[in-house]
């Protein structure tokens, strides 16, 4: 147990063996898409999403998703665009509805209708494709309201917290300035900071780096693996494949509102089962 | 064109006895400012509410939003001040009706419910379009950071929403004070009824409407100046 220096939390490290229910112990034949969120003893999952299915209108976004993500654990979702993989992330801490199955968040079922929802979102930290820093507020409010509104601490807690994040992820100097005078990497890394105020529980991740300048992506995959090494829960939709690999303890694939492949990380890139995933992958992986 | 200038008329006594045309004319500018400041109040308020309803989840509260614009935006505005004057007191119950229509000063009151209630569906318009050219992700942020749907509109939406609709808020605070001229025709003494009274006491129609017209654009003038320095004031740094 270390004291880690983003989370301000101690963190067990990742629990690789009990998340990686890893699929070439199980018995199950290469092909057999396997679903590794039944292979866990329910009760140890962080986010534990049960047989989703979500419509727009007649249009099937999501269809009968299952699986599971472990205290600790770092998941990345990928598939082509439509695949469903952000409305899946989003139906994590329900800002987007669902239809059919169920979803629990450290214990609590979303689908609920006695659960307090912004109380649920509070404990879930999200981080967006546009940033959605708040424009008209300071770096520094940015980082505190919530903290103040929603968990109600005081000022001065709130304060030390948020600037404390923002040294953490590299930016003291830029506590007085407003979003619009930052880069899309800096706004990013404030963007978790902000999340990470909030002492989530989890942190989802809706493709963090893509709508970023090239040159920007390292410095928030740098703060991400930062995160992932200190045994954050996290669940990463994202096409940073090198991501991934470096620090995903398993890889979810996702192609027309389905969850077709859920390996572990190594089997995924040395071996993946679906044709699906693997044009998928050597479409990405190429460049 | 048979016309005699006469522009010291406006330093002769009035013959309501009561100082001079001057003085007849500024009492009338205190009524219109009073008038507009008045409705603005209900107007902001009201239609900051009804604009907000039209951009709930809740189809009912949307339902509602959209009935009173419509309402309130497709009736003139005369005909609306008439309905409120002449219309309402009888069609209440009997007691509330005198109590309205004995009120010391009925055409003031009556004429701030009506500006205020007409322009609060142009200001809820406004607000609409101002929320809703957000992008769609900052309602998302805000609710993922464990804001309730108040919470989010109090720190999230609303504040930038109001900095993109300052200009056209502006216009409309111009126009409610511009409408007030209305309520003439339910007898408040506001600019231009009074002007319309010189007018008739005295014949220089060209002098009294001149000098109303100067008012009006002066209280114009001050109220830009104000929203610009507001806009200054909330001015994001780092937007544009």
């Amino acid at each position: 147990m270390t004291d880690s220096p983003i989370t301000g939390s101690t963190a067990t490290p990742a629990p690789a063996a009990a998340a990686q229910a890893a699929p070439s112990d199980s018995g199950l034949q290469p092909g057999t898409l396997i679903e590794p969120a039944r292979q866990r003893a329910p009760g140890t999952a962080m986010i534990a999403i049960d047989a989703i299915s979500k419509w727009y209108g007649d249009f099937r976004v999501l269809h009968e998703c299952t699986t599971a993500v472990a205290k600790g654990e770092v998941v990345v979702v990928c598939g082509p665009s439509g695949s469903g993989k952000s409305t899946l992330i989003k139906c994590v801490n329900a800002l987007e509805p669902f239809q059919k199955g169920q979803i629990t968040v450290d214990g609590t079922k979303i689908a609920d209708k006695a659960t307090n929802l912004p109380k649920l979102r509070s404990r879930v930290g999200m981080v967006f494709q546009h940033f959605e820093l708040f424009p008209h507020l300071s770096i520094t409010d940015n980082l505190t309201i919530a903290q103040r509104k929603v968990l109600g601490r005081p000022k001065e807690e709130a304060h030390k917290r948020g600037l404390d994040l923002l040294a953490r992820v590299g930016l003291s100097a830029h506590a007085k300035k407003f979003p619009g005078q930052l880069s899309g990497g800096q706004q990013q890394r404030v963007a978790i900071a902000r999340a990470l105020a909030m002492n989530p529980v989890v942190m989802l991740f809706d493709e963090p780096t893509s709508a970023l300048d090239p040159e920007m992506v390292g410095e928030v995959l740098d703060v991400m693996v930062e995160l992932a090494r200190e045994g954050m829960t996290m669940m990463v939709v994202t096409h940073e494949m090198g991501f991934a690999r470096k620090v995903a303890d398993r890889v979810i694939f996702m192609d027309q509102g389905e969850i077709v492949e859920d390996a572990g990380k190594d089997d995924f890139f040395g071996k993946p089962r679906s044709e699906r995933a693997q044009t998928f992958l050597s479409k990405i992986l190429q460049h | 064109m048979n016309y005699t200038w006469n522009w010291g008329i406006f330093l002769e006594p009035s013959p309501e006895g009561t100082g001079t045309y001057a003085d007849m004319l500024l009492s009338g500018l205190s009524w219109t400012i009073a008038t507009a400041l008045s409705s603005w109040v209900i107007a902001f308020c009201l239609g900051s509410l009804i604009g907000v309803l039209r951009t709930l989840p809740s189809k009912a509260a949307r339902a509602v939003g959209t009935a009173y614009v419509e309402l309130f935006r497709n009736v003139p505005l005369l005909v609306q001040m008439f309905l409120w004057y002449f219309v309402l007191p009888e069609v209440l119950p009997g007691s509330l009706g005198s109590w309205i229509k004995q009120l010391p000063n009925a055409p003031f009151y009556t004429a701030v419910a009506c500006l205020g209630f007409f322009t609060a569906s142009r200001v809820a318009e406004q607000v609409r379009a101002g929320i809703e050219s957000l992008p769609r992700g900052q309602r998302m942020a805000g609710t993922a950071m464990g804001f309730t749907v108040a919470q989010t509109y109090r720190y999230v939406l609303l504040p930038n929403a109001y900095r993109i609709i300052l200009p056209p808020l502006t216009s409309e605070f111009l126009n409610n004070l511009k409408n007030t001229s209305v309520a003439l025709t339910i007898g408040l003494l506001e600019l231009t009824g009074r002007a319309r009274s010189m007018q008739e006491f005295s014949f220089q129609v060209f002098e009294a409407f001149t000098a109303a017209t100067i008012l009006y654009v002066l209280v114009n003038l001050v109220v830009i100046a104000a929203a610009t320095l507001i806009e200054r004031r909330v001015a994001v740094p780092g937007q544009r």
